[in-house]
């Protein structure tokens, strides 16, 4: 008889970093428990289990703990095997590990200080900036329905979480028109398909309250 | 499989493209090495790495890969048949390596590098304090990952072991620059000796810089502001 699996995720509902864990999960239909922990409030099981970092997303499996968003995903995906996540030709799995890597590096730094800069002229500058970037992904999407193929994968669940499911709450809740349909109209597509995508729609974070949150972030940095 | 010509593009002082070069030792493959010159980039390094324009890069059959972690991960996979495994093979252990090797550039090398860039003593001496905190956390890693064995990745050099001991060429030279001991035989006894080994395996060895000519290129990369 097979021994229960115990996976467990500590996340936090509005972060990206926790929100692609549920996608990777719920896409490859594994059961588990949430924990929800508030940035403000760290639990002692938290701190007890990212004591370096003392951040989400934490995976606990049987016992064993993973730390890292995307060390988490690539854990799933050689853990349980069925709709994989990773593409299986080594070049294709560079090239989503270099886009994922510019989305959690560059894009998400580009993104969130344009939201931090209070004055106008300097929120255009690195509006440009991101979107100097994004162009990248944009170029990767021609002729695919997802970064993956026909099907969602790594770079979908690490970019699709981050910039249409997070950063595009934080610069609608200022009024800040990053990405156009006209001048990404392949990343414009793709979300569309992503929003389609039952194990994708179900962890997006509810869009009023995530905008509300974001500016709320938004104001604590400009203000500081 | 794929064997098409290999060349990679680098420098004899970088850490990041010294990784690629010891995950492709380990494989035994042949490559062409195209040395960058200092201050200028090339057209095919440009060409190549159009979105961060460094090196390290891997072109394999034309196809270029960028960022050395994922450079040495693409070595492993394109390669697996050949030489040992770099990765581990269980998914924990896999996970384990790759948390560590991110805290290596994310953490510790950061804090490394700021020991270079401090401006005046207090600067400095915060920098120190850091880098010695970070060490000791990879000390309790390399008691974790290594299990007894002589490597982070076990009995031979692999992912992690490659990711931290590329630096070590620079470790000299910034304990040389701070004045300072960053790698102590009694505070971190395991990486002490772990770090002797790793410079003397075979695919490591011929690619360490020499400590002198890699501390005449520090002072280029770092002057000091004259006084």
């Amino acid at each position: 008889m097979a021994e229960k699996e115990e996976v467990k995720l500590l996340g936090i509902w509005a972060s990206p970093f926790s929100r692609r864990i549920e996608m990777a999960l719920k896409l490859k239909g594994i059961p588990y428990d949430y924990v929800e922990e508030i940035l403000e409030h760290k639990s002692p099981l938290l701190l007890a289990l990212n004591p370096i970092h003392k951040k989400v997303p934490v995976l606990v499996h049987n016992g064993k703990t993973i730390l890292e968003s995307q060390v988490i995903l690539e854990y799933i995906d050689e853990t349980w095997k069925q709709s994989p996540i990773l593409p299986q030709d080594p070049y294709e799995r560079s090239k989503a590990r270099f886009l994922a890597k510019l989305v959690d590096e560059q894009i998400i730094t580009a993104g969130f200080v344009s939201m931090a800069r209070a004055d106008e002229k300097g929120r255009e500058a690195l509006a440009e900036q991101t979107r100097e970037l994004i162009m990248n992904l944009e170029k990767e999407l021609v002729g695919k329905d997802f970064f993956g193929g026909k099907s969602v994968g790594f770079l979908d669940l690490v970019a699709g979480s981050m910039i249409p499911f997070c950063l595009e709450r934080g610069w609608e809740g200022i009024g800040l028109k990053v990405i156009t349909e006209e001048k990404f109209p392949e990343y414009s597509r793709w979300v569309k398909n992503l929003e389609k995508v039952e194990a994708v729609k179900d962890c997006i974070p509810p869009r009023e309250k995530h905008v509300e949150h974001m500016n709320y972030m938004g104001e604590r940095i400009r203000s500081a | 499989m794929v064997t098409g010509d290999v060349k990679l593009i680098g420098s004899w002082a970088s850490v990041f493209v010294m990784r690629a070069r010891i995950a492709l030792n380990l494989k035994s493959i042949s490559y062409e090495f195209l040395q960058e010159t200092y201050g200028t980039k090339s057209e095919l390094l440009l060409k190549s790495n159009p979105v961060h324009k460094k090196m390290p890069v891997l072109i394999h059959a034309d196809k270029p890969v960028c960022e050395s972690n994922i450079i040495v991960q693409y070595i492993d996979e394109a390669w697996s048949s050949y030489g040992p495994s770099i990765l581990p093979s269980q998914p924990y252990d896999n996970a384990i390596a790759r948390f560590w090797a991110a805290y290596v550039d994310d953490k510790w090398f950061i804090a490394l590098r700021s020991i270079l860039t401090a401006r005046g003593e207090e600067e400095k001496k915060a920098a120190i304090a850091e880098v010695e905190e970070r060490t000791d956390h990879l000390e309790k890693a390399f008691m974790e990952c290594s299990n007894g064995k002589p490597f982070f990745n076990g009995d031979h050099i692999g992912y992690l072991d490659i990711a931290l001991g590329s630096f070590l060429g620079w470790w000299k030279v910034v304990e040389l620059d701070a004045n300072h001991i960053l790698l102590d035989e009694t505070k971190t006894p395991s990486l002490f000796q772990w770090a002797e080994r790793f410079c003397n395996d075979p695919d490591v060895k011929p690619l360490m810089p020499e400590t002198t000519k890699l501390a005449e290129f520090a002072r280029k990369l770092f002057p000091k502001p004259q006084a």
